[in-house]
């Protein structure tokens, strides 16, 4: 029986070259649509360029200004806001949660239309949104005026308007939270609860000292999807107010794509591109360390 | 269980409880609530100022056919199908043969390009745009759906392989192994003996991802400038600032817009579920 060299080379090294046949599709996508750009991003950041004509290059200049604007410091402020007060999110799902785990007739259904705002895509958010904080239509203005008072137009006041979209930024990613402390409420053993009550435990001791430290999976998860939720916002700022009224409710995510579409300063645009990643690097990092600590321990 | 089943409660808790939870719902829906009823509302409500009471007629018919006719509401709406379905299908195919050359081989790289894959999913999409632009005018599918197409493949890809990842190591390695010993080639292992084992994963991570796609707002912003390829998120954006103060328009658009996720939702809640919060239960 005579072999061909190929053959014989594909049967010794079989196990080796499999894994990355099956790797291949998936990892050629991502670092041509992923990780290259990345890289490239970081590298027209030191450039000045419209997008269209030749680059000139321009060292750390883009960052000087960056760290001189006005602009980039308003965006960065309400990033912090954002991140801030989408930490409520967490206690707040965890808070629905035990109020819907429970075995009532209909509770399946309820779980579900709570979680509805999660499954809707943030531009009706949005929309819904601004509507119902609308002075002149909206259901917020109506209760202003029920109380006697003049509404006030939060999306139209540089002072609330970041909190106001916040607002609506809120409502799935609760939804989000509350879902992941529900499948985690699921898990924990009856046994542990049994045990604890035998004890004496009451319900908030309970809560804290029993049930918290059983839910920490899904409290890690709630947290990191939501620090990533708030500093990815962009959507929701575009759709509401699309970063005014003069800036004033700006993120990162918005400013960058204004400055690189709207101003057609490319290199700018990724520098802002690029500050935002290094920061966003800071929590995938830790996410992973976690991850892979726990991936050693298999 | 906790908290305690409001079975063991007094009867005066358990009528509380029943009493709150629908009003706790209608509280937490009421914006959807609102827009629902500002979708049948006449024109003549909204010019009096009548958002919030009882539509003094209905015109669920009139107000969901004029946004069809009025506007490319049903071009927008094809484009968001025709860029989901694809790409829905594209990131899940990749993905399960990545994520099955994780789970099943030990090679150099392994953890580190699994890692690779899992940051992937955070990073902020502006860190892509100008390439992924720039990328896409090259190759000349820049306005297209193509372009949204194979973005969306290669960016799910990244959360698609860490869930099958995790599910096919989840399986019992006997089984690859004695399809092994009878001699199955890796490619028939993988077809013949994980493929059937995923499939409820491949149904949880369908649903999801198709929610994900459809709700992009961003990218279908970036990549697609015309009618002819825009996406049904970007396009009621662009038919808010046409509309106006036609919200009983603008509410009927967005429940159109949120509808295929929606039902899609009910239609597979469990699998939905299980999907989203994976790892939310093992520590």
């Amino acid at each position: 029986m005579t072999q061909s060299p190929i053959a014989a080379l594909w049967r010794r090294y079989r196990m080796q070259i499999v894994p990355w046949l099956f790797l291949a599709p998936a990892l050629f996508m991502f670092a041509v649509f992923v990780i290259n750009p990345i890289i490239e991003s970081i590298a027209v950041s030191f450039y000045e360029w419209d997008g269209l004509g030749e680059k000139t290059w321009v060292g750390l200049n883009n960052y000087r200004e960056l760290f001189d604007d006005d602009q980039f410091y308003t965006a960065l402020k309400n990033n912090v806001i954002w991140l801030v007060l989408y930490m409520l999110a967490p206690p707040i799902g965890l808070a629905l949660a035990l109020f819907l785990n429970q075995t009532v007739r209909g509770i399946r259904l309820a779980k579900a239309l709570f979680f509805f705002p999660f499954v809707i895509s943030q531009v009706v958010v949005g929309l819904v949104f601004a509507w119902f904080m609308d002075p002149s239509f909206g259901l917020l203005g109506e209760g202003f005026k029920m109380f006697g008072l003049e509404p006030v137009a939060i999306l139209a006041d540089e002072r609330y308007v970041t909190y106001g979209i916040i607002i609506a930024g809120l409502w799935p990613q609760i939804a989000y939270c509350m879902i992941l402390y529900l499948t985690g409420l699921n898990s924990v053993s009856p046994s542990v609860v049994e045990a604890a009550k035998m004890d004496g435990a009451r319900s908030f001791n309970m809560l804290w000292h029993i049930i918290l430290p059983e839910l920490r999976p899904a409290t890690f998860i709630a947290i990191v999807v939501t620090v990533i939720g708030a500093l990815r916002s962009f959507d929701l700022v575009s759709i509401m107010t699309d970063g005014g009224p003069y800036g004033s409710s700006s993120v990162m995510a918005h400013y960058m794509y204004d400055q690189a579409i709207r101003n057609y300063r490319m290199g700018y645009g990724a520098a802002i591109a690029t500050v935002l990643f290094v920061i966003m690097d800071v929590y995938i990092a830790f996410f992973l360390r976690r991850m892979l600590s726990k991936e050693r321990g298999r | 269980m906790f908290p305690t089943p409001i079975a063991n409660a007094s009867k005066r808790v358990q009528v509380l409880y029943r009493v709150a939870l629908p009003i706790a719902l209608v509280v937490w829906l009421l914006p959807l609530i609102a827009i629902f009823f500002t979708s049948v509302r006449s024109l003549a409500d909204i010019n009096q100022g009548n958002y919030w009471g009882w539509p003094t007629e209905w015109q669920l018919w009139e107000n969901y056919s004029a946004i069809f006719e009025g506007s490319p509401m049903a071009r927008y709406l094809i484009n968001s199908f025709v860029v989901t379905i694809p790409a829905v299908i594209g990131s899940i195919a990749i993905s399960t043969l990545a994520g099955f050359a994780f789970a099943v081989y030990r090679f150099r790289g392994n953890i580190l390009l699994f890692a690779m894959f899992v940051a992937g999913n955070f990073i902020p999409f502006q860190i892509l745009m100008i390439p992924v632009r720039d990328l896409a005018v090259e190759l000349g599918i820049y306005d297209s759906y193509s372009a949204l197409i194979s973005f969306h493949i290669a960016f799910q890809a990244g959360f698609c392989t860490l869930f099958m990842r995790n599910f096919i190591a989840a399986l019992p390695v006997e089984l690859i192994e004695a399809a092994r010993v009878d001699g199955a080639s890796e490619l028939r292992v993988f077809w013949n003996v994980v493929l059937p084992l995923v499939r409820p994963a491949l149904a949880a991570l369908a649903v999801l991802i198709f929610t994900f796609v459809w709700n992009d707002y961003f990218w279908a912003l970036v990549m697609v400038q015309g009618d002819h390829a825009r996406p049904i998120t970007v396009g009621l954006s662009a038919l808010k600032g046409q509309w106006l103060a036609s919200w009983q328009l603008i509410s009927a658009g967005s429940i159109i817009a949120a509808l295929p996720p929606v039902a899609l939702f009910f239609a597979m809640q469990r699998h939905f579920i299980a999907g989203l919060t994976l790892g939310a239960t093992k520590g």
